[in-house]
């Protein structure tokens, strides 16, 4: 993970700490660095030029934000760079959007608000990120530092409120050293295990005169991350498989955002273990491949959920055993001796005890144990199981043509409209569920979704940060709920200006489904608020800002209107009116015993 | 119309023997097998700046960690501060405790110390003191010093281990005690054991190897 953070400023090895560099560098190491000297930036002589030019350095291609007083000095200092900020209509839509650029680039993502209430719409963002451990950066501005803890206009206790859910967090204070700063949040957010970093930027210190360049990114001293994994574990971790009756390989997010799915795949075809995935794990290895499982857990299939209650030994990578996927621990894997990888100590037995901790990246552990494992499990007995269940607990829905139109027919149709490395971004709730399932991913990184936090309104700004991180032939679907939509399609204002090739698929059931699915199967059916008969029609909706709308409401519909709606160049909106009572199954109940979901609501 | 998925009902399918208990830990369902609490002192260098100290007591109050004392102060390196923090958690928790405080950026190292680590905790105590010489009689007996008086009140400082200071206070409740402040637990390993290694290298390795001190510290 070092070749991300070691993107040093073109002049950085000519630069010392306390002098300006613009002489010419007789000694560049890299024609690149020849280039961008014989231009020369242009020195820096305040804390804000000192943030874009951390920025800058770090290789920084767009930022995400909303103007305000505080931030304005980094604003100002932003109209001359090349950076391309891209303003959002709310921050939690910037949050997001930077999010999801940092999931699909795997560089940390940047966005911007001001002091207060722009610091605090960026709040759900961050602890997405946190939840997700996906890298990003967050700059806030803050009120001059004379008039911080006075309650003064728009303040807000910005690192206070944000401690809990970010790696690490700074509070700039010398116009100095706040380059350096923002240089060292970039460097952490992306280094070991990724998270959220913010620096807090006080007007005065934004503002204030400097010409000191930022330092190069770089962690501090204390913060050390452990690449490879003790031999000895990995010695008895390897003998355990070699001697498995009944092995499972579970990929988690980490796989993903350690570039390890390559080595996962080939450690698993060449020992032929069965992987299943979670969800934040889905596209780390291909779900058409014979060996998978797909996803585990609360809403994942039945012959995951089987594989993982009867394996005799679970090699986790890079996840972190949340409730959702493991159900009610005591049930959990109840058989198997664990294998865990991860880079973070600290998930290594929190929720679920490791009978052979690893820690370090998960490429390289990987490729440790694949040197480590001699002979494969002999486990033909137990693939056939797997593959059993496989045709037992299938994945089905009916969809007679007379009823009305069933989600996971919508999803199948929009997999098939688009090419195998589409990214697929989703908002919370059934519909995301539905996604998971009918989709079929094989690629990582394209699929970004809300999994640890589960924020509603995550899907429409975080295809926007997704369409400006892929590849062009990338095609970008929102798979969105019309609950969900509602809280953030403010954004399509964004789309439309930024003419983002995004489609939106609404799943529009007029409920906020989940809940009501919840409702139904534990609260005798009442529907509290969960009744959304006053949805706009969201065609139209998507008309008055400037997108294309579809509505679709029949079968003889879908394939048509969906093939039109990825064609258009620009954003989208289909507002498909499905069925409303559909629910999402298998389904483990909160707490419940994974080898025991329901597969109908009688089973609840 | 029919809704869900097809295959065997719950009822149907086989079920492993295997439990784990709340740790996560797997046990023989016949046997009972948590882990009880014990008390032990975790010791952590950290930067000395701005937020540590807050950085820190929010981790473990949205952790919900067991927490009995933490104390802070300065080293013999002006850029570092010590915090002692005294547990109580099941050892899977101490553990955690440990692996979630070296997390945070600022702090550079964290140890358990061992059970005969030194512990001393400093209690200012007020008392009545309408019979002086018997206040100054048990301060004696606990090693303590007036270190202020009037004619209704002396105020002792007394020094030692958390026990000591408890039956102190219990001794000086004969009198009627007016106010307490105690500082919490401070502590240093004995002798040429550094009670916190000023490097991070042994961290992650650390977390490899599961070391248990399953000792319960008896303080002295
Ligand atoms: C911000 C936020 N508020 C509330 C919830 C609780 N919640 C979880 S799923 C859900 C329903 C989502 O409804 P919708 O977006 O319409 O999707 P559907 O389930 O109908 O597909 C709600 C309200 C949440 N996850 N996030």
């Amino acid at each position: 993970m070092s070749e991300r953070a070691a993107k040093v400023p073109p002049a950085e090895e000519e630069q010392d700490d306390d002098q300006i560099t613009d002489s010419a560098a007789p000694d560049a190491a890299t024609e690149d660095a020849a280039e961008t000297e014989s231009e020369g930036p242009e020195p820096v002589t305040s804390g804000a030029e000192s943030v874009v030019r951390a920025l800058e350095n770090a290789g920084v291609e767009y930022a995400f934000g909303v103007q305000g007083g505080a931030i304005m000095p980094v604003y100002d200092a932003l109209y001359d760079s090349d950076i391309r900020h891209v303003t959002m209509a709310h921050e939690q839509g910037a949050a997001h959007a930077a999010d999801a650029y940092g999931i699909v680039s795997g560089e940390p993502g940047v966005c911007l608000a001001t002091s207060g209430p722009g610091a605090t719409n960026l709040v759900t963002g961050i602890a997405d990120a946190d939840m997700d451990s996906d890298p990003m950066v967050a700059l806030t501005g803050q009120v001059p530092t004379e008039f911080v803890g006075n309650d003064a206009f728009q303040e807000t206790d910005t690192t206070g409120v944000t401690t809990p859910i970010t790696k690490d967090n700074t509070f700039a204070s010398d116009s100095d050293t706040v380059g350096s700063d923002v240089s060292e949040a970039f460097a952490l957010a992306g280094e070991g295990r990724p998270g959220p970093t913010l620096v807090d930027l006080p007007k005065d210190i934004t503002k204030g005169e400097t010409d000191r360049e930022p330092d190069a990114p770089k962690v501090p001293d204390t913060y050390e991350v452990q690449e490879r994994a003790d031999p000895e574990i990995v010695d008895a971790a390897a003998e355990r498989i070699e001697n498995a009756a009944r092995p499972v390989l579970m990929l988690g997010g980490g796989v993903i955002k350690g570039e390890a799915s390559e080595a996962c795949r080939e450690f698993a075809i060449e020992h032929e273990i069965p992987v299943i995935t979670t969800m934040p794990g889905l596209g780390s290895f291909p779900e058409d491949h014979e060996l998978s499982l797909e996803m585990a857990g609360m809403h994942g299939t039945g012959y995951a959920n089987m594989a993982i209650t009867h394996c005799d030994t679970l090699i986790g990578i890079g996840t972190r055993f949340d409730d959702r996927l493991t159900g009610g621990i005591e049930t959990f894997a109840p058989d198997a001796e664990v294998i865990h990888v991860d880079i973070d100590p600290a998930e290594i037995s929190k929720n679920i005890h490791a009978d052979y901790p690893l820690v370090g990246d998960a490429e390289t552990v990987v490729e440790q144990l694949s040197e480590a494992v001699d002979t494969s499990p002999e486990a033909k007995k137990w693939r056939a199981q797997c593959q059993q269940w496989k045709s037992d607990y299938s994945m089905a829905y009916d969809a007679p043509e007379d009823e009305p139109v069933q989600p996971e027919f919508v999803v199948e149709a929009l997999d098939e409209a688009t090419s195998d490395r589409a990214i697929v971004t989703t908002g919370v709730g059934q519909h995301q569920m539905w996604a998971c399932q009918y989709w079929t991913y094989t690629e990582p990184r394209t699929w970004v979704s809300s999994h640890g936090l589960g924020a509603m309104g995550y899907g429409l700004p975080s295809a926007i940060g997704a369409r400006l991180a892929a590849d062009d032939d990338q095609e970008v679907i929102c798979v969105d709920g019309d609950g969900s939509f509602l809280m953030t399609l403010q954004g399509l204002s964004v789309a439309v200006r930024e003419n983002l090739d995004i489609t939106v698929a609404v799943l529009n059931n007029e409920y906020i489904g989940m809940v009501r699915q919840w409702q139904d199967a534990f609260f005798d059916g009442r529907h509290s608020a969960s009744d959304y008969d006053w949805m706009p029609e969201f065609d139209k909706l998507a008309e008055a800002f400037g997108a294309r709308g579809f509505r679709i409401d029949d079968y003889d519909e879908v394939a048509d209107t969906i093939e039109e709606a990825v064609a258009y160049d620009g954003p989208s909106v289909i507002d498909v009116h499905i069925d409303p009572d559909a629910n999402v199954y298998p389904m483990v109940p909160s707490g419940g015993d994974n080898g025991q979901f329901a597969l109908a609501e009688d089973q609840l | 119309m029919k809704r869900g998925l097809d295959g065997p009902e719950p009822e149907e399918r086989p079920t492993p023997a295997g439990r784990r208990n709340k740790q996560g830990i797997r046990i023989d369902p016949e046997v009972e097998a948590t882990h009880e609490p014990r008390r032990t002192v975790i010791s952590a260098l950290v930067e000395h700046e701005p937020g540590v100290l807050s950085d820190v007591s929010g981790l473990f109050s949205r952790r919900q960690f067991n927490i009995e004392s933490l104390t802070v102060g300065p080293t013999e390196d002006e850029d570092r501060a010590r915090i002692t923090i005294v547990v109580e958690e099941p050892d899977p928790g101490i553990d955690q405790v440990e692996k979630q405080l070296r997390k945070l950026v600022a702090v550079i190292s964290v140890r358990e110390l061992e059970p005969d680590a030194m512990r001393r905790e400093l209690a200012l105590i007020k008392v009545n003191a309408e019979r002086p010489d018997q206040v100054a009689a048990v301060a004696d007996m606990y090693d303590g010093k007036t270190v202020d008086s009037s004619p209704e009140t002396a105020t002792i400082e007394v020094t030692g281990a958390r026990q000591k200071i408890e039956a102190a206070i219990d001794t000086f409740s004969q009198f009627g005690v007016r106010e307490i402040s105690r500082t919490g637990t401070t502590a240093l390993a004995r002798g040429t054991d550094q009670t916190a290694a000023s490097s991070t290298a042994q961290s992650a390795d650390e977390a490899n190897h599961e070391r248990h001190h399953s000792q319960v510290a008896d303080d002295d």
